[in-house]
């Protein structure tokens, strides 16, 4: 019919006129978007220019963008920190002219820092609390209403009861972090208010317990700087500021070329904050400020480093570490950006980009981002400005040494780590007989600095090879190269003792080898191994092959002819895997089989790394196993040395991953019951549930003996040494004993989330009043960090 | 997703601008597969590197499940590259981002995607058995056997003779 037809045609104009308005409006918000997210980058004309420009444009589409402006301008607090003051400038210059818009801005920032709370996001609310700090500076925010939140925040810390202090200090931290921006003008305009605020801050932090402190420090003395808990170290900062009546240098403040527009404004109220804490949210831990330098190490042709407790070098380590989270994904571009800071040129920021790299590469719970990063930062750093960087971090290296008695072995091992990995990409160049000092002879072998030479060469021979060590190392050094790195076979034919006979176990291996190569297959090999002779204080477990002297030569024979490379190694295993199996029935045979892999590869830490992991990986041999292996006596030699550590870290690492990876199933599977109606969900799926349930189960009761046997493994370990003078003339046992205690730190510092569950178990049943007082301090240590 | 302006085009970290040729299917599928992969291709490597130095060195951006060495096709020994397979692409992502360029055995290495290790890829498709490149190349290069094949071979047919 004529007339529907004319209705659907117009219905379609109508169709694509939306079509196109929509296109439009989104051409309109996107090119806003681009303006807003460009206007602080380098431009030819200054940053006030166009900052006048861009509020002119977005005034007049205030009316109808103002929704999408105002999202901008919020994703811009959390997302761009960095240019915070040019955002706060920003929002004063469209609050000048629209009442209305900044009222509407302060209630949707002031909505978003409520949500980054209740979602436990606190760098996010950080940032959001800074904004709304300086807003007070654009006469956007009322100082009254700042200061009533800031006292809010404060009152978390000092009135809330069930408050713990690591929450407290994240509310205290939120409000101190803030005050280099509004601190001047709250001084003028509330300065009562503001003296009454910093008091109450000041009894806090005096009331808290710093029993925490040896957790979370790098070395163990404040010689020659202090590492101070990183609240500690603001507070100074803020008092040292407020001294110089809150003048500081830094911060580019772009209002204060509108200071006549602004004050014309109307200022808004903030919302009312009733800050709660959630038990369920991760706080961050508690940390220290890293400090390596001082003034006195820069080169006095430079302006002067900024002092510890100067706001000047609080807020260039912020910017810092902002740059290199802005860029972490990308080291070429990060380390163009850091040279690329304003201040390069004009301070020794070099030192300080250095101190802070460092800093998040020995963070004590672990490194901020991978170690790698780092690394391979340093190096682009190095190709950026080759005649500078490369001086000062030889100055680190030398600096660090001369330091390492009193850094804690977590520190020096990823110190060992990095530097190996540093030389590798620098011929291994390095003034070696500067350090011959750690070869001094009243040095035992867990002296830190013996202990950290010997392992960066061992790093350097994984890096590469036995004849490159030999080559980079001056002869001075040979008492320290590394042992070449070749199997060691027992069942070698020039080790028979006996000719012949049941007992002639070399002659049993060298059948097993002439079995294998002919590509006999596992029964062949199971009817040689019934030839090893049953050792005669062992039980007799009836027809099984387990016996001591089958597993050693199964386990090294195998191994020895996978010794080409690990890919052979790991073939053998695979096609031998049930003859495998069948050895490792007992946690005492697994035990075992590590010793047998370890007296074979005791010279190749790669080597025993890599086939601990595909036993494990296997099913061969349980974590447990491997943890009671590395606590045995067999390995009390190697105990301290880093690779006994990264298998000990890898395993507990493993458990971990397991129980999360059965934890996303589980979670997985119950989305898809919830997603289906409740009465008839469908049975194999709730069947699935439940198994995938139970497993976890399970693997959580693995995963929480395994922690409790690792515990119970260092308190007997720590116990027997005797800790008399007597027994120790030279220290060694003293040296040995610091070394296992911080390693023990480690564990506790490492996995505390997972440890946190077992506390109370910890406490009643391990940690208990009769251990001995070294020990206890540090299950007291880990319980501050938490409180 | 609001990002950041003023990123400058550049090649992306996700994908590769290498197509294989041997590779069973179209570019579809070589594209799909490339971004879902979690294996590298690593190049520049010494013959006299080790599979236990590519697992020092890659095992720092994760956790390494395997590393296959690539052999001369004739002579079966390693001619300068390999795959180093990650169990995720998260870890075989961070080695893109901190490993590619870096050196390992003195040389600088080069990471790039890879389809997926399948048997018979860990052989050379030079001509003499060996990489491609190691046909063509006109360098001196004392980890990678010297000259390049080609310039070998020409070497051979009109040999110097000393004065």
């Amino acid at each position: 019919m004529p007339k529907r037809s004319y209705s659907s045609e117009s219905d379609e104009d109508d169709d694509s006129k939306v079509k196109s308005r929509r296109s439009e409006i989104s051409d309109v918000e996107n090119s806003l978007e681009s303006l807003i997210l460009r206007v602080g980058k380098k431009s030819k004309s200054s940053l006030e220019s166009n900052l006048e420009g861009l509020a002119s444009v977005l005034e007049t589409d205030l009316h109808s963008y103002k929704g999408k402006i105002l999202k901008i301008l919020c994703h811009c607090v959390v997302r761009v920190p960095s240019e915070m003051t040019v955002y706060t400038t920003l929002v004063g210059l469209l609050n000048a002219s629209s009442f209305n818009f900044g009222a509407e801005f302060v209630e949707m920032a002031s909505r978003l820092l409520k949500d980054c709370l209740n979602a436990g996001e606190f760098s996010d609310a950080l940032s959001c609390v800074r904004f709304l700090s300086d807003l007070v500076n654009c006469h956007v925010v009322e100082s009254a209403s700042l200061i009533a939140m800031y006292q809010s925040f404060v009152s978390v810390a000092t009135s809330q009861p069930d408050c713990g202090r690591i929450q407290s200090d994240c509310y205290v931290l939120a409000v101190l972090s803030s005050l280099p921006w509004s601190g001047k003008t709250l001084s003028v305009t509330k300065p009562a208010e503001l003296n009454n605020l910093l008091t109450n801050i000041e009894t806090y932090l005096g009331g808290r317990d710093r029993s925490f402190l040896p957790m979370v420090r790098v070395w163990s003395t404040d010689t020659p700087h202090p590492q101070e808990e990183h609240l500690d170290c603001l507070w100074a900062q803020i008092r040292k500021l407020q001294s110089l009546q809150w003048e500081e240098t830094l911060i580019v403040r772009p209002y204060l070329a509108f200071v006549g527009n602004l004050s014309e404004a109307l200022q808004h109220a903030l919302p009312p904050f009733s800050p709660t804490v959630n038990p369920d949210h991760v706080y961050p831990l508690p940390r220290c400020v890293y400090r390596m330098f001082d003034y006195a190490d820069c080169p006095s042709d430079m302006p002067l480093l900024p002092g510890h407790h100067s706001i000047e070098r609080c807020l260039l380590e912020e910017q810092i570490s902002q740059i290199i989270s802005d860029h972490r994904l990308e080291r070429r571009l990060c380390a163009k950006a850091l040279v690329a800071h304003p201040h390069y040129d004009k301070l020794p920021m070099n030192y300080m980009i250095v101190e802070v790299i460092f800093g998040q590469l020995l963070s004590r719970e672990s490194p901020v981002y991978l170690e790698v990063f780092y690394g391979s930062l340093l190096i682009e750093l190095c190709k950026e400005r080759p005649t500078t960087i490369p001086v000062i971090l030889a100055q680190t290296v030398q600096l660090l040494y001369e330091r390492l008695d009193t850094m804690h072995i977590t520190c020096i091992d990823r110190f060992a780590t990095w530097f190996a990995y540093h030389l590798s990409n620098f011929q291994y160049r390095w003034a070696w007989d500067d350090w011959l000092d750690c070869m001094q002879p009243n040095r035992d072998n867990n002296s830190p600095k013996l202990w950290f030479v010997r392992e960066v060469l061992a790093k350097c021979l994984r890096l590469s090879y036995y004849q490159r060590v030999c080559e980079f190392l001056p002869e001075t050094y040979l008492m320290l190269v590394p042992p070449e790195p070749m199997p060691d076979y027992r069942y070698k034919s020039e080790n028979r003792q006996v000719e012949g006979g049941e007992d002639d176990i070399v002659g049993i291996a060298e059948s097993l080898i002439m079995t294998i190569k002919a590509k006999g297959n596992i029964q062949e090999v199971v009817e040689v191994l019934k030839r090893c002779p049953k050792p005669v204080d062992e039980f007799d477990e009836g027809e099984n092959l387990v016996n001591s002297i089958a597993i050693d030569v199964f386990t090294q024979t195998l191994f020895f002819l996978g010794a080409k490379s690990i890919s052979h190694s790991f073939s053998a295993l695979a096609k031998f895997h049930t003859v495998f199996r069948a050895l490792a029935e007992t946690e005492e045979s697994q035990i075992l089989m590590l010793k047998s892999i370890y007296d074979l590869w005791k010279n190749h830490h790669m080597m025993l790394i890599l086939l601990v992991d595909k036993l494990v990986k296997s099913q061969i041999v349980t974590c447990r196993s491997v943890a009671n292996w590395l606590f045995s006596n067999d390995m009390s030699g190697d105990f301290t040395r880093m690779y006994v550590w990264e298998i000990m870290n890898s395993t507990l690492k493993k458990m971990n991953k397991h129980v999360l990876r059965l934890q996303t199933e589980l979670d997985a599977v119950e989305e898809k019951l919830g997603k289906t109606a409740m009465v008839d969900a469908p049975s194999d799926i709730q069947a699935e549930a439940e198994a995938l349930q139970e497993r976890l189960e399970q693997a959580q009761a693995e995963q929480k003996n395994l922690f409790l046997i690792v515990f119970q493994r260092f308190i007997m370990v720590l116990g027997s040494q005797s800790m008399s003078k007597e027994d120790d003339p030279d220290g060694n046992t003293e040296s040995w004993f610091r070394v296992v205690t911080e390693r023990l730190q480690e564990l506790f510092l490492v996995y505390n989330q997972q440890i946190v569950r077992y506390t109370s178990t910890l406490e009643n049943l391990l940690f208990t009043s009769d251990i001995d007082s070294h020990i206890l301090t540090v299950f007291y240590q880990y319980k501050a960090l938490r409180s | 997703v609001l990002r950041a302006s003023g990123m400058s085009k550049r090649k992306s970290i996700d994908t590769t601008e290498y197509f294989d040729g041997h590779f069973q299917g179209n570019r579809d599928g070589y594209i799909q597969a490339i971004i879902s992969s979690s294996t590298l291709y690593i190049g520049n490597l010494s013959f006299y590197t080790f599979e236990e130095q590519v697992y020092e060195l890659f095992s720092r951006a994760g956790d390494v499940r395997r590393v296959v060495m690539g052999l001369d096709r004739v002579q079966r020994t390693p001619c300068g590259f390999c795959f180093v397979e990650y169990y995720t692409r998260e870890d075989a992502l961070n080695a893109m981002r901190y490993v590619n360029g870096t050196r390992l055995d003195d040389r600088i290495i080069r990471t790039d995607w890879d389809v997926g290790f399948k048997e018979g890829r860990q052989y050379g498709r030079g001509r003499s058995g060996g990489q491609v490149r190691d046909e063509v190349r006109t360098n001196f290069d004392v980890g990678r056997g010297g000259y390049g094949k080609e310039i070998q071979r020409q070497m051979q047919q009109h040999p110097v003779t000393p004065f």
